[in-house]
């Protein structure tokens, strides 16, 4: 692994973070990586967070319209409270703060925690669960969906209808409905390896994937030998429009896990509009590439997010973010 | 053990002593949580509560706070700043909702502190949406309230009962939900470090008998 100690590689990154990125203030110590602008006038502040090991998601996803700050934790542990209650401090205008939260329990819990706090500090909070992962079913005996792909598009979109200056209602609103109009599913073809293990943290041997993972190296929906791209695309695009049976346009996201190459991820996204084109979806737009992550993880995910003119709109207003940019 | 009546007073030394007495239990059975941990989640419970009980004594020692409750709200508040992940909210909530509920008394009697444990108790079923049997903490914490009525011996008893009945139950709460019935089999490390909390608080009772 690229790195100097395990106990260190998240304040290292936030380090090489705020070089790579002047735009952005970096509160190494207090783990905070906010837009270097905030609090802008009279606009909602977005807040998201998580654990550390999905890069670009969330601090890549700072900058104007999308987040105004994330709050990274321990890897695949979800941030504390303090850094949550700072940041909607450093970017509350006056016209509330809205936490976008990742259905985990302990990104859950922590965020409530940090809601009662800041509202105690006299910010007004409203806040967005995304649980888009199809592959778990059984959402009555579990702790419910998993948040997957689908905060990329809560985070712009929202992210977009704060930065044109709607109320935190609103933009709470559009948050909302972008959750419940998208959905995703994965597929590992190697475990991950976490930096304070160092060596994978279970056993997936070569000529194996597992189908249904979630992004924290949890067991999948079932175990398979190896399958061609073409049958991959099928296996989750079908499992996916199980669930969501869109009646408009979908904005797809082919998502690399962190260890695919581009040139897999390309291919595989071919082959994942020939599906949606064979279930007669129509696909408005695309995104390929890796930004919801889990480290080293070989593997993709597909996210499909029903559209209507205004969530397309917001798509495609303009953001400046590390990991995403366009329109400016 | 004759360690209770319902008015036995409860000073402010009695709840730093369970305090320490649950931060070094902690610490002497780190290894064994995270093992437990291993089996249905990510392995690190044990490291995450030692973390958070070394900050609490730390804190304990700079702020000196006077009364129970106001011991109890800096622990929690303590914990829920350094643990993250579930644990860090749950358990920081289970101290600080029972240090609330004991006011700003000097002393309390020990019938005051079931009360006030039950009302810390109910924030976290409520907190995380849990009930008895899901294989959580309170498996353990919902028998040692209804026994400390009884006395600090037989909470702490119902306590360890209820953290080893967690072994045969499918996981319906945290991380370990999505394992499904592979979750069946471990005991929960919740439950454990539960069990460690309230054993902690008999000790301290027996102690200063």
């Amino acid at each position: 692994m690229l790195i100097n100690v395990p106990e260190t590689v998240v304040a290292d990154a936030l380090r090489g973070m705020a070089s790579a990125h002047p735009g952005l203030s970096v509160d190494v110590d207090n783990r905070v990586v906010v837009r270097g602008d905030a609090p802008v006038a009279g606009k909602v502040g977005l807040v998201s967070g998580g654990g550390s090991g999905h890069e670009p998601l969330h601090g890549g996803f700072v900058g104007p319209g999308m987040l105004s700050a994330a709050c990274p934790g321990e890897v695949f542990t979800s941030p504390v409270p303090d850094q949550m209650v700072r940041a909607a401090a450093a970017v509350d205008s006056g016209a509330g703060v809205l936490f976008i939260v990742k259905n985990y329990t302990g990104d859950v819990l922590n965020f409530d925690m940090a809601a009662e706090l800041a509202e105690d500090e006299g910010v007004q909070i409203a806040k967005v669960l995304v649980n888009d992962d199809v592959a778990v079913t059984d959402s009555l005996y579990t702790a419910g969906r998993r948040g997957t792909g689908a905060t990329l598009f809560v985070e712009k979109l929202a992210g977009a209808a704060a930065e044109e200056g709607q109320p935190l209602e609103r933009v709470e609103a559009i948050g909302r409905r972008v959750n419940e109009s998208a959905r995703s599913f994965g597929v590992a073809l190697t475990a991950v390896s976490t930096p304070a293990k160092g060596s994978p943290t279970f056993d997936l041997p070569e000529g194996e994937l597992e189908l249904g993972i979630g992004i924290h190296g949890e067991p999948g929906r079932e175990r398979r030998a190896m399958m061609t791209s073409h049958e991959i695309a099928d296996f989750a695009v079908n499992a996916v429009l199980e669930d969501l049976r869109p009646s408009s346009p979908v904005i797809a996201l082919v998502n690399g896990m962190g260890g695919t190459p581009l040139l897999e991820l390309y291919g595989f996204n071919a082959e994942v509009q020939r599906v949606l084109s064979e279930r007669g979806v129509p696909v408005a737009r695309t995104l390929v590439g890796n930004y919801v992550t889990s480290l080293d993880m070989a593997g993709c995910s597909v996210t499909l997010c029903q559209v209507d003119e205004e969530l397309l709109r917001l798509w495609d207003a303009p953001v400046e973010t590390a990991a995403l940019r366009w329109g400016r | 053990m004759t360690d209770q009546n319902p008015g036995r007073m409860l000073d402010t030394g009695f709840f730093r002593g369970w305090l320490t007495a649950a931060a070094a239990a902690v610490e002497r059975e780190a290894d064994r949580l995270t093992e437990l941990d291993s089996a249905i989640g990510d392995a690190d419970h044990g490291s995450n509560m030692q973390r958070g009980f070394r900050a609490v004594m730390t804190v304990l020692e700079k702020e000196q706070p006077a009364g129970p409750g106001a011991v109890l709200i800096l622990a929690g508040r303590q914990l829920i700043s350094t643990v993250g992940g579930a644990s860090g909210p749950l358990y920081g909530t289970l101290l600080r909702r029972t240090g609330k509920a004991l006011g700003d008394a000097t002393e309390v009697t020990s019938a005051q502190l079931t009360e006030a444990l039950r009302t810390g108790v109910a924030a976290v079923a409520q907190l995380g949406g849990a009930k008895a049997g899901d294989k959580t903490m309170l498996d353990a914490l919902e028998p040692a309230v209804e026994a400390l009525g009884t006395s600090f011996a037989a909470a702490a008893e119902a306590a360890d009962q209820g953290a080893l009945a967690t072994v045969p139950l499918q996981a319906r709460k945290g991380r370990a939900s999505y394992l499904g019935e592979r979750s069946i089999g471990h005991q929960d490390p919740g439950a454990t470090s539960s069990a460690l909390l309230i054993g902690a608080l008999a000790q301290t009772a027996g102690a200063t008998e």
